[in-house]
């Protein structure tokens, strides 16, 4: 059996003493806090991650629904589920990109006890990371748990200094391109970092977040029907698995031109890669199929998937080409009917 | 650790705080019945439900969220108990149903379906997928099988194939509003 070991368990009712309990017991051990527990529960059964106490936030009503503020942001909490974050009336009318992200993570199950503040701060994932402790052990424990071995390397770059585990959230590249902003709450106060800047582009510590901060909001500046945004995922299977590329693409069109461009790619590094410099080339003219091929052509010679997720990672470069041309067309409503077919529907 | 469960003590409780390791009472409501029991808050929902309760119809799997062969029914919803704290489902809040809570003086009609059809051959994902059917037909009488398909993409079976599966679905509803 997989099981859990031993830790104190708290649960606050309210998000300020959420904050105290994090920082009161951070200081002195292992402490995180627990919102679906479908990212943390499956780590600490492998033992990758081992918190001595664990910080329910399900019992924070606060922290939980979906509202509007006067300025026309939309505020979600960060432990409302992905299940309800998915059929939203408001999120997909508003957000439908962020919905559709949202729906297609994991399973039902996985949907309706994982929460979206969870999603966005998924654990970095990697094939030589996600196992269980025998056998990391077996093959050597690797630098993002070490465990007791000063000497451990990266087994998919072992000549690297730094770990690649894989950003695999499929709501993160979604909230970049939309550019969120994250409300963080600490016991010494709180602040409000831009999503581009919330992820850092390295397995271990990959989010800017101090370990006393609880990820409180997720704030979508308003949008309208000039924008659209669009999320495709890649992936072996059509339910459970993570994405092994997700591209969320932003266009906004004037009358006929496109008046900004924003591309974000997921699953290809240890952060989301926003490459909108490379979807910036389509501003100004009527988008075509040319332009959007050399932004997708761009892209591909710009991705450089490691060998440590799902499937073969010269693949899934090529893929990055036909996903990023897919997503920008349909951003744009740009008809590419010409090329269905090209993969099979199972890997939408 | 000492030291943690120290400063733990007034407020703590107040907080519904449980030390490492110790046993912590548990009220939960299992198939409308309310059961107290005395169990460490790491053991999960699937633990305290196979081996302090012994209902052993809730299948471990894979015990990774991966196979949903563990979901058991929280206030109407399936989860999976594998990934799930007791002590976050306590009563009167939350209300948990098992796979042995389904039938009443007769078999579920969905019981009754899946062994007409032949919808289980080993039965490992039985109680996963039954759990799940029954939380789909209540929000949903007549589902297309688009959405039978959609509702059970958590739960993993090595054996039927799938089709028998979603046909006893199918079946079931037919009945239960015709
Ligand atoms: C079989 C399986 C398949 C999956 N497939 C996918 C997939 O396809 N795509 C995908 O994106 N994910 C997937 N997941 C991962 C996970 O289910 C989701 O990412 C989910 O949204 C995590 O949310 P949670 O609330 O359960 O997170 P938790 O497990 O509660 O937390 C995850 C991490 O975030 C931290 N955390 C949680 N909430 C906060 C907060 N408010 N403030 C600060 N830190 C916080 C925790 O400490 C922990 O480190 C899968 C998981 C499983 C088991
Ligand atoms: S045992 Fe819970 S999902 Fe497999
Ligand atoms: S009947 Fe054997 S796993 Fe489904």
């Amino acid at each position: 059996m997989m099981r859990l070991s031993p830790f104190t368990y708290l649960a606050p009712r309210t998000l300020a003493e959420a904050a105290d309990l994090l920082a009161e017991h951070g200081r002195q051990t292992p402490t995180m806090v627990v919102a679906g527990g479908t990212d943390l529960f499956p780590n600490m059964k492998r033992r990758q991650q081992e918190p001595k106490v664990v910080i329910g936030l399900r019992g924070v009503p606060e922290l939980r629904g979906i509202s509007t503020d006067r300025d026309g942001w939309t505020l979600i909490g960060a432990t409302t589920t992905l299940a309800q974050a998915a059929r939203d009336p408001h999120l997909g009318q508003q957000y439908p990109a962020l919905a559709h992200a949202a729906h297609a993570v994991s399973t039902p199950h996985l949907r309706t006890t994982g929460t979206l503040g969870g999603n966005l701060c998924l654990d970095t994932r990697c094939n030589y990371y996600d196992q269980s402790y025998h056998w990391r052990k077996s093959v050597d424990f690797c630098m993002k748990r070490p465990e007791s071995n000063p000497a451990a390397i990266c087994w998919v770059a072992p000549g690297s200094p730094r770990c690649w585990a894989v950003s695999s959230s499929d709501c993160a590249p979604v909230a970049v391109a939309l550019r969120a902003r994250f409300r963080l709450v600490s016991a010494a106060g709180e602040r409000i970092v831009e999503a581009g800047d919330f992820f850092r582009d390295d397995g271990i510590e990959y989010l800017a977040r101090r370990p006393d901060e609880i990820l409180a909001q997720i704030l979508l500046p308003p949008t309208d029907r000039s924008w659209r945004t669009v999320y495709l995922k890649l992936r072996r299977r059509g339910s459970f698995d993570f994405p092994i590329l997700g591209v969320a693409a932003s266009v906004k069109r004037g009358n006929s031109t496109v008046e900004d461009a924003r591309l974000v790619l997921g699953a290809v590094g240890s952060a989301p890669v926003d490459a909108t410099e490379l979807a910036q080339s389509l501003i100004g003219a009527e988008p075509t199929t040319e332009a959007v091929d050399a932004v997708a052509a761009q892209a591909y010679r710009g991705a450089r998937p490691l060998d440590n997720t799902d499937l073969n990672y010269a693949w899934r470069k090529k893929m990055a080409r036909v996903y990023v041309r897919r997503a920008l067309a349909d951003a744009a409503r740009l008809d590419l009917h010409h090329d269905s077919g090209q993969v099979g529907a199972a890997l939408l | 650790m000492a030291e943690t469960e120290a400063a733990m003590t007034e407020r703590g409780r107040q907080l519904g705080a449980s030390p490492t390791g110790r046993k912590q009472h548990l009220v939960l409501d299992v198939n409308g019945e309310r059961v107290e029991l005395l169990a460490p808050v790491h053991k999960t929902l699937l633990e305290v439900l196979r081996e302090e309760l012994d209902l052993t119809g809730t299948k471990h799997g894979c015990e990774l969220g991966e196979c949903g062969a563990c979901a058991v029914l929280v206030d109407g919803e399936p989860i999976l108990s594998c990934l799930a704290l007791p002590i976050e489902y306590g009563a009167p809040e939350h209300r948990i149903v098992t796979v042995e809570g389904l039938a009443g003086a007769v078999p579920h009609p969905l019981q009754t379906a899946f062994a007409e059809l032949g919808a289980a051959q080993c039965g490992y994902c039985t109680p996963g997928m039954l759990i799940t059917a029954v939380a789909l037909l209540d929000a949903d009488p007549r589902p297309a099988r688009a959405t039978i398909v959609d509702a059970l993409a958590g739960n993993i079976c090595r054996c039927t194939g799938y089709v028998k599966i979603f046909k006893a679905v199918e079946l079931a509803s037919a009945r239960m509003s015709g």
